[in-house]
């Protein structure tokens, strides 16, 4: 069944707990790393949904469990109207037709020992499709030039292409077969900055033409931003604010929003001592394995207080359009002072005095 | 006075099965006690050869190095073995971009700030013991008596690159490369280790030369900035020369290619075209112009040296375009046009001959 109004992807309330055992015979299990701890979402058709957070808040996870390369242990994922949580074998098969996932690493996300060709038309040989020899070779030919390479490199391998070069390979392979969902995780990050925008403007051009559904996965900012029309902030396997980008870079509500914001350098300097005062998270992120009681952020929260620890706030409507789990989001006055200079509308080529320099130290 | 450390003509090759890799091509630059130059290019520019080549790591049969690198009033390339060592890690001091691996798994931390600290001084093991907690507190390790006995696995990735921080600075350096210091670490992290490194700076006076990709590091971190491609440096200046006067094609080019939170979200990115060249089969002429939109017939021929871009002070840029020409691009490239339509100021300036256009975006990288 088809239900064109109704987002393309629901989740509700997703876990995934990956077991830590202790013993060598009798294996007992002594915790759980906490990778997933309750994740709710939705992307509608055609958007891309970006999904933010430091190393280990469970986004990488989060993607895995939605092409069910891992199975959840608990919640539902309800892709184009259907229940995909429990789906095994011929039925897991069939539904990856229609999902995809491109991963970082370009190196080790790709055989090898096998031709451009036969990497790119495996979809096609997995699922049956186009059995004529000429016929496949025709289609990955095409898919070749559409991403970018040239269709003459058919017989060569991997190692004969450049990192951005075997990115086009890894597109090409997840798009061949026409996905609804495409899901990238940190597609550019093992890139070098001049290639990155050229493999960026691809997949926005392919989702332009293709009317793919993206979920973007990265923890560059900057360039989640430029990609994706909602973003969802992931801390310790829970999405802490889900807004559209507009809203959470201009007016993030949560505390740690605030914060990631605050510490991207940005490219533009504003004369001596130009360094705006940050709004610095001191320590690490938590373990995922005993994760804080309550708000998980409390520990580093520079808001927190007695309520941050006993009562863990819900994702709600806090006065914008996007939703937070807070219970003392932040105020605009905030806002202002922490990403000053991190945002607004200076022109950094002919204005050399960012807002930045209101806040000086000096 | 002359400044702390000053490298000229700085070439570096390896001889390898295929040819000779020119990895540095005759650069020469400088740093200054207190100051932070920062050097910005690609993987493969060569950015890192240099400092390596600056702490004596580059050398080998394989290896041919010739230039000056003067630090201190002594040519660094003509010390021996033992006098370098005897710098290394003393004079000059090095901090990895991977601090999982630049640390040793098997010794607590504690041991290897201890090495640290008496392979250049005589002093007893329990008095560099005490000096490795201090460094620890010093760069912001809690609770450093307990931590100074584990071993790097039971740190995380901040505070591992904190631990290599401090080893760094236990000998008090008067510079410090940086070597992508902050590439693996989360933006969170990245500000505190930023923060940190800029602190004691601050508190010690030493030189910092940092070596990244990451502009917006650049940015809130550098006063100078030279701009590396394909082994030399095509561009040098001021923090604010380099981001509000560009003169360098490549550098409009990073600085356009990359998103950026303060600008508008609509933007469509302009990359690069191409990829960086072979260090062994170099373009003829200018080395970037295989990429550049705005070459011109003659450039593929005549190879541009670093010359003073006029009216500016200490700012110098390879290019062979006119400066009042760059300067239009650079305006034009600033108020959104694309390279594609300012290639027409090239054009009527004169002798160009015109180029087949630029391919659609998706199909500029490789072959």
């Amino acid at each position: 069944m088809s239900t064109n109004g109704a987002p393309l992807v629901q989740v509700h309330d997703l876990v995934k707990h990956f077991p830590i055992t202790q013993g060598i015979v009798f294996q007992r299990q002594i915790g759980a790393v906490k990778a997933v701890d309750g994740v709710s979402f939705e992307v509608e058709r055609g958007e891309t949904l970006g999904l933010v957070g430091e190393t280990g808040c469970g986004k990488s996870t989060t993607a895995r469990l939605l092409v069910r390369l891992l199975d959840p242990t608990s919640g539902q994922i309800v892709f184009d109207g259907e229940d995909i949580s429990k789906r095994k074998g011929d039925g897991l098969k069939a539904l990856h037709r229609d999902m995809q996932m491109v991963f970082q690493d370009p190196y080790s996300s790709l055989n090898p020992r096998k031709t451009v060709g036969s990497i790119i038309s495996e979809p096609f040989a997995i699922h049956g499709l186009l059995k004529g020899q000429g016929e496949r070779k025709k289609r990955v030919q095409d898919l070749m030039d559409r991403v970018g390479l040239n269709p003459e490199h058919y017989n060569r391998y991997p190692h004969e292409f450049s990192g951005g070069q075997r990115q086009r390979i890894g597109v090409a392979r997840a798009v061949a077969l026409e996905p609804k969902l495409l899901v990238a995780d940190e597609p550019v990050s093992a890139l070098d900055v001049s290639i990155q925008a050229q493999v960026l403007n691809l997949l926005r051009e392919l989702q332009r033409d293709m009317g793919l559904t993206l979920i973007f996965i990265a923890h560059d900012l900057s360039v989640v931003r430029h990609m994706c029309d909602r973003v969802a902030v992931m801390y310790l396997g829970k999405v802490v604010e889900v807004a559209p980008s507009d809203t959470l870079y201009n007016f993030p509500r949560h505390p740690y929003t605030g914060a990631l914001l605050s510490a991207v350098p940005v490219p533009s300097p504003s004369g001596p001592g130009r360094r705006r005062e940050r709004q610095l998270l001191t320590g690490d992120v938590p373990s995922p394995a005993n994760p804080p009681r309550a708000c998980r952020f409390h520990t580093r929260c520079p808001k927190a207080q007695e309520l941050c620890s006993q009562d863990e706030p819900p994702l709600e409507n806090k006065g914008t359009t996007g939703l937070a789990a807070c219970h003392f989001p932040l105020s605009e006055g905030e806002v202002k002072l922490r990403l000053a200079g991190a945002l607004g509308d200076s022109d950094p080529s002919t204005n050399a005095h960012a807002p930045g320099e209101i806040l000086d130290r000096s | 006075m002359s400044p702390l450390l000053e490298v000229s003509d700085l070439r570096v090759e390896f001889s390898t099965e295929d040819g000779i890799v020119h990895a540095v091509d005759g650069i020469s630059y400088a740093a200054d006690t207190g100051r932070t130059l920062c050097i910005v290019g690609e993987s493969g520019s060569g950015k890192s050869v240099t400092s390596l080549t600056t702490l004596g790591l580059t050398r080998g049969r394989n290896t041919r190095v010739s230039g000056k690198i003067e630090f201190d009033g002594r040519d660094l390339l003509t010390l021996s073995g033992d006098e370098m060592r005897s710098i290394r890690g003393n004079d000059i001091a090095m901090i990895f971009q991977d601090p999982l691996s630049s640390l040793h798994p098997f010794y607590k931390v504690g041991a290897q700030l201890i090495e640290a600290i008496r392979v250049h001084r005589s002093v007893s093991r329990s008095s560099a013991r005490d000096r490795s907690v201090e460094l620890l507190t010093m760069v912001g390790i809690p609770d450093p008596q307990r931590r100074v006995d584990q071993y790097p696995h039971e740190f995380s990735g901040g505070m591992r690159q904190r631990v290599m921080i401090a080893m760094a600075l236990a000998n008090e350096p008067k510079l410090l490369i940086a070597d992508e210091p902050t590439t693996a670490l989360d933006v969170t992290v990245q500000a505190q280790i930023l923060e940190l490194l800029q602190e004691l700076q601050h508190r010690l006076g030493m030189a910092i030369i940092l070596i990244t990709h990451d502009l917006g590091v650049v940015a809130e971190f550098a006063d100078e900035i030279a701009v590396m491609y394909a082994g030399r440096i095509v561009e040098r200046g001021s923090a604010e020369q380099i981001f509000f006067s560009p003169q360098h094609p490549y550098t409009w080019g990073l600085l356009k290619s990359i998103p950026r939170l303060d600008t508008p979200r609509e933007g469509e990115l302009v990359p690069i075209s191409g990829r960086p060249p072979s260090l062994i089969q170099r373009p003829s002429g200018c080395f970037f112009h295989p990429r550049c939109p705005y070459v011109r017939d003659e450039h593929k021929r005549i190879d541009p040296s670093l010359s003073d871009v006029a009216g500016e002070p200490g700012h110098e840029a390879a290019c062979l375009l006119p400066t009042e020409l760059r300067s239009r691009i650079w305006r034009g490239l600033a108020a959104g046009e694309t390279p594609a339509e300012l290639r027409r100021l090239v054009v009527e300036d004169g002798q160009t001959v015109p180029v087949s256009g630029r391919r659609p975006l998706s199909q500029e990288e490789g072959s």
